[in-house]
């Protein structure tokens, strides 16, 4: 089936559907691929790069959609893409079907197949296509970028002849995926970073990454939604983190916010009166501007300055990285791509069995299968229903031991008793020898236990000796076993000791 | 002709010798001397022997060494590291028919004589060292078939193999018996053959008891049977050093299967009885549901994931010596430390079918030893590492062996590669592992199954880098 990725048609948006090298990995897959004239410039990919990854370059966007069977696209198609489209294709975009019923409903009527890629289902096998976590990775990453170009001053702590310099103290709010990736950001600038979360079970990610995790001393209330995203809090809750942050807003330098809850406007975090109280020249960068801003005087997609401070709502950071942003976006769309055509002879199978498939088809056929059936919960294993029976904990008994020494020591006094000289001279020489052994051997490091085995195996041959006192013998039975019996072990000595000269030889630093 | 005071003397530096060889491998750089003292020491031993007690027949002994030594150094010569198993097995092997030769010799040669309570002990000790060299004989042969894949791997469990094996014991023990007794009055040849046969089988069926992944413990014991068999011998021709020699062998073989036993969590009385597999082993193998999702990916994807990375740790099991991939692993290895990667390995004690087999196999490799760690050195540091690379083993990083209190691994050490950042595990298939338990590990968020044979997949990892 062929691939079409008309150029982007949104203004300010600058990402490609896919990169030279995601689309040379989607011809393995079977598909071949037609790109748009100019539809990764903006991104830094030359149509030259394109064609010599394999990809036909379409000129015209009406005709690329005409002889494509499988559309990928990074925005939501407009109106007029829609029209575009029939049943005997399949569009793979953002799509959000919640805010655009009116599109869905269009294309339901034109009987194609959507997917929508902000709706794959948050399970670890759909990690790999999971654009919303790539995407906002790349936002978090900009967000810092963005704050240090507005940001008057150093990110990081110096001290110089020419006096001391303050490190930056940077506030993340919500650390899912976006505030995870700005604070490894600002970290690795030098900042000193805090995080605020509703969600207690991301406070091992915020420290595992060096900053500090606020907390709300609210025992029983957790933040967790459905699916690892947030979800609203009770009104005492949020007077208690309001207060936080009209505390934290006096300290801190730089706030970058990306509390969102899904399918609801973001939630107000940061006041005017609060953004009042911070100092001058400092920075606050809003990524849920989109969704009406965390901060109260956030304006989609401008920067404006309030008493002082740089307020960035910016709604296109990931397009600001634009090549990075397409080359990911792009494996999560092969990803998808992989997942729908198994048999890798580039024809797709819509497999409405299969979760992830399920959760991203918005609709097919003629048919809005939006929103899909709750996924289940794969990630974690399967608890056993019943806890394990405590073992009950049974004292190693005295009684084996002693009884062990008594019929030893017994059994000595037996030979003792009956042996003669001779035998107890040797006994003797045994039972030293044995401890010795035990001395030594403790000693071997565990790396050389093979060439331990066959250099002991070496000197067990040492048995030889017994066939040497035989082999004179006048019986020739005798005589002829002990020489059979110095074949045998001369095998083994030289063999044993050869091959322990060989295996130390490979030891080396 | 030398005297016997000599040979006795020359006897005491070859017993020291051989304690120093030993000694000498409790690290790599004295090893290679260690080998020199124990091959000196044999030297002396033999020298003196011939010297000082042999009177005629040189010819057939001096024909005997120079065919058996140069069989042993070719075989030493063609043997691949990944066959060191079978070959330390079948070499056991010679060590037991080697006792159980003299101790036929010894009984048949007419010019020994003993009487009275001499005669008994005398009897005893011919009688130990043939039973133990017997067991040691066919053991090491059937190891051996089955380390080198001649007899299949699966544990033969015959119905009341105990009553089996304890009744041997009883015949071997009754004949004993009657073979003092007839010897008192010139016989017992009889006796001597029946129990001999009786020991072979015995041998034949404690071995054939056991499965392929409990070979390590197999392979020592055996060793250990070998010392104790020419410790009988000595005994038997009252004579010191193979008494000595015998001792340190056999505790040496002791220890290594104790240390075998504690790294799969087993009892070590069990073991020398033979009676493996029949704790928990191999019964509740019930619990091998689907325990989740897995996450498979390709070998680019592995080897972004090693680039990326900035500490590596890899853990080679007994699908690295099938695969022959330990050169493509240090291969690997090399791109990666080049690329200032951190690489170290984690071994196992029982990773493999033998003692310190992934070391051998990584040494030949020329993996230098000393970033090859053993488990206890480097189970804390995982919470460090980003990427552990788990290559065809199983069993020895299941997380369920200290999680659930009722799995048959239950108490087992484990490497926790778990607590990094990223597991990567190469495996033929999802089948599980030698103790038939499924293995959680693969169903963890943060693991990435990487399937096919080791060779083949890190081949293409290699080239990804």
């Amino acid at each position: 089936m062929k691939i079409g990725v008309p150029r982007e048609i949104h203004a300010g948006e600058r990402r490609a559907a896919t990169t030279p090298e995601v689309a040379a990995q989607l011809m393995k897959l079977g598909f071949s691929v037609a790109v748009e004239k100019d539809a990764g410039a903006a991104a830094s990919y030359s149509n030259e790069a394109y064609q010599a990854a394999g990809c036909e370059i379409i000129a015209s966007a009406r005709e690329l959609w005409a002889r494509s069977d499988i559309i990928l696209k990074v925005r939501a198609p407009s109106a007029d893409e829609a029209k575009l489209l029939d049943k005997n294709k399949t569009l793979i975009s953002f799509f959000w079907p919640a805010q655009n019923p009116e599109l869905l409903k269009q294309l339901t009527a034109s009987g194609a197949t959507v997917m929508a890629m902000d709706s794959v289902p948050r399970i670890s096998r759909a990690q790999k296509m999971d654009a919303l976590s790539s995407m906002a990775n790349i936002g978090g990453y900009r967000a810092v970028v963005e704050a240090a170009q507005h940001f008057g001053r150093f990110f990081t702590g110096q001290i110089t002849a020419a006096g001391k310099v303050p490190p930056a103290k940077v506030l993340v709010i919500g650390a899912g995926v976006a505030g995870l990736a700005a604070i490894g950001a600002a970290k690795s600038m030098g900042a000193i970073v805090r995080s605020f979360d509703t969600r207690p079970e991301v406070k091992e990610q915020v420290e595992s990454m060096d900053a500090e995790f606020l907390m709300l001393d609210f025992a029983d209330e957790d933040g967790s939604g459905e699916g690892g995203y947030a979800k609203t809090m009770s009104a005492e809750f949020i007077a208690a983190e309001m207060a936080l942050f009209a505390e934290q807003a006096r300290d801190v330098d730089i706030i970058i916010t990306t509390a969102l809850i899904p399918g609801k406007p973001a939630p107000r975090l940061i006041t005017a009166e609060m953004v009042a109280s911070m100092k001058d020249g400092s920075v606050v960068v809003d990524l849920a501007a989109e969704q009406g801003g965390n901060c109260e005087l956030t304006e989609k997609d401008k920067v404006v300055v309030r008493n002082g401070v740089s307020i960035i709502g910016y709604t296109d950071l990931p397009s600001r990285l634009a090549a990075q942003a397409s080359q990911l976006y792009g494996t999560n769309l092969r990803h998808l791509l992989s997942e729908l055509c198994p048999e890798k002879n580039g024809v797709i199978n819509v497999n409405m069995d299969d979760e992830v498939i399920r959760g991203v088809t918005v609709c097919t056929g003629g048919v809005t299968t939006w929103p899909p059936p709750a996924p289940k919960l794969s990630a974690a294993p399967l608890k056993a229903a019943a806890p394990a029976p405590v073992k009950v904990e049974s004292k190693p008994s005295l009684f084996g031991p002693i009884a062990a020494a008594v019929i030893g020591g017994l059994a000595l006094l037996g030979l003792g008793a009956v042996a003669p000289e001779s035998f107890m001279a040797h006994f003797t020489v045994f039972v030293l020898a044995c401890f010795v052994g035990y001395m030594v051997i403790w000693n071997v490091s565990p790396a050389l236990h093979t060439p331990l085995m066959s250099v002991t195996n070496a000197i067990s041959s040492i048995i030889v000796i017994g066939a040497l006192l035989q082999i004179s013998a006048s019986d020739d039975v005798v005589k002829w076993i002990a020489a059979f019996t110095i074949l045998l072990t001369s095998v083994n000595i030289a063999g044993g000791f050869a091959v322990t000269r060989r295996m130390l030889e490979m030891f080396r630093k | 002709m030398i005297s016997a005071g000599i040979v006795t003397v020359s006897y005491i530096a070859a017993t020291v010798l051989f304690i120093l060889a030993l000694g000498g491998l409790s690290n790599q750089e004295t090893a290679r001397r260690g080998n020199w003292y124990g091959i000196v020491g044999m030297a002396i031993a033999l020298i003196a022997t011939v010297l000082g007690v042999v009177t005629r027949h040189y010819e057939l002994l001096l024909g005997a060494l120079l065919i058996g030594g140069s069989i042993g150094i070719v075989l030493a010569r063609r043997v691949q590291m990944t066959q060191m198993p079978e070959l330390v097995a079948i070499l056991h092997s010679l060590v037991g028919l080697a006792a159980v030769a003299v101790g036929f010799a010894n009984f048949l040669d007419p010019a020994v004589h003993h009487s009275g309570i001499e005669l008994t002990i005398h009897d005893i000790e011919t009688y130990l060292g043939i039973l133990i060299g017997a067991v040691t004989f066919s053991g090491s042969v059937i190891a051996f078939g089955k380390l080198s894949g001649r007899i299949g791997g699966k544990p033969l469990t015959l119905p009341g193999r105990h009553l089996f094996n304890l009744g041997l014991l009883l015949a071997a023990i009754w004949f004993g018996r009657e073979f003092v007794m007839q010897s008192a009055s010139g016989s017992g040849v009889e006796p001597l053959i029946i129990m001999t046969a009786i020991a072979l089988i015995f041998g034949i069926h404690m071995v054939m008891a056991i499965g392929g992944a409990d070979m390590p413990v197999v392979v020592s014991m055996l060793n250990s049977y070998s010392g104790w068999a020419a410790s009988a011998t000595g005994f038997m021709l009252e004579n010191d050093l193979l008494i000595v020699t015998g001792a340190l062998v056999g505790s040496s073989g002791a220890i290594l299967s104790y240390i075998m036993c504690r790294a799969m969590n087993r009892k070590f009385l069990s073991v020398i009885a033979g009676g493996f597999g029949t704790g928990g082993g191999t019964a509740a193998s019930g619990d091998t549901a689907q325990q989740g999702e897995i996450v498979p990916i390709e070998a680019q994807e592995a080897a972004a994931l090693l680039l990326a990375a900035r500490e590596v740790m890899i853990i080679p099991g007994y699908g690295m010596a099938v695969a022959q991939a330990q050169h493509t692993v240090f291969e690997i290895t090399k791109a990666l430390r080049a690329k200032k990667v951190n690489v170290r390995f984690g071994i196992h004690p029982v990773a493999g079918r033998m003692p310190g087999h992934m070391n051998v196999l990584l040494a030949e490799a020329k993996v230098p030893y000393d970033i090859v760690f053993e488990m206890d050195e480097i189970n804390e540091d995982f919470p460090d590492v980003d990427v552990s690379v788990v290559i065809g083993a199983n069993d020895i990083v299941n997380p369920s062996a200290l999680e659930e209190p009722n799995s048959p691994i239950a108490g087992m050490p484990v490497l926790e590669c778990w607590k990094g950042e990223t597991t990567i595990v190469l495996k033929r298939s999802m089948a599980t592992g030698y103790a038939g338990v499924q293995n959680p590990l693969f169903f963890k968020e943060n693991t990435r199954m990487l399937f096919g044979d080791a060779k083949d997949t890190l081949d293409a990892v290699l080239k990804a880098l």
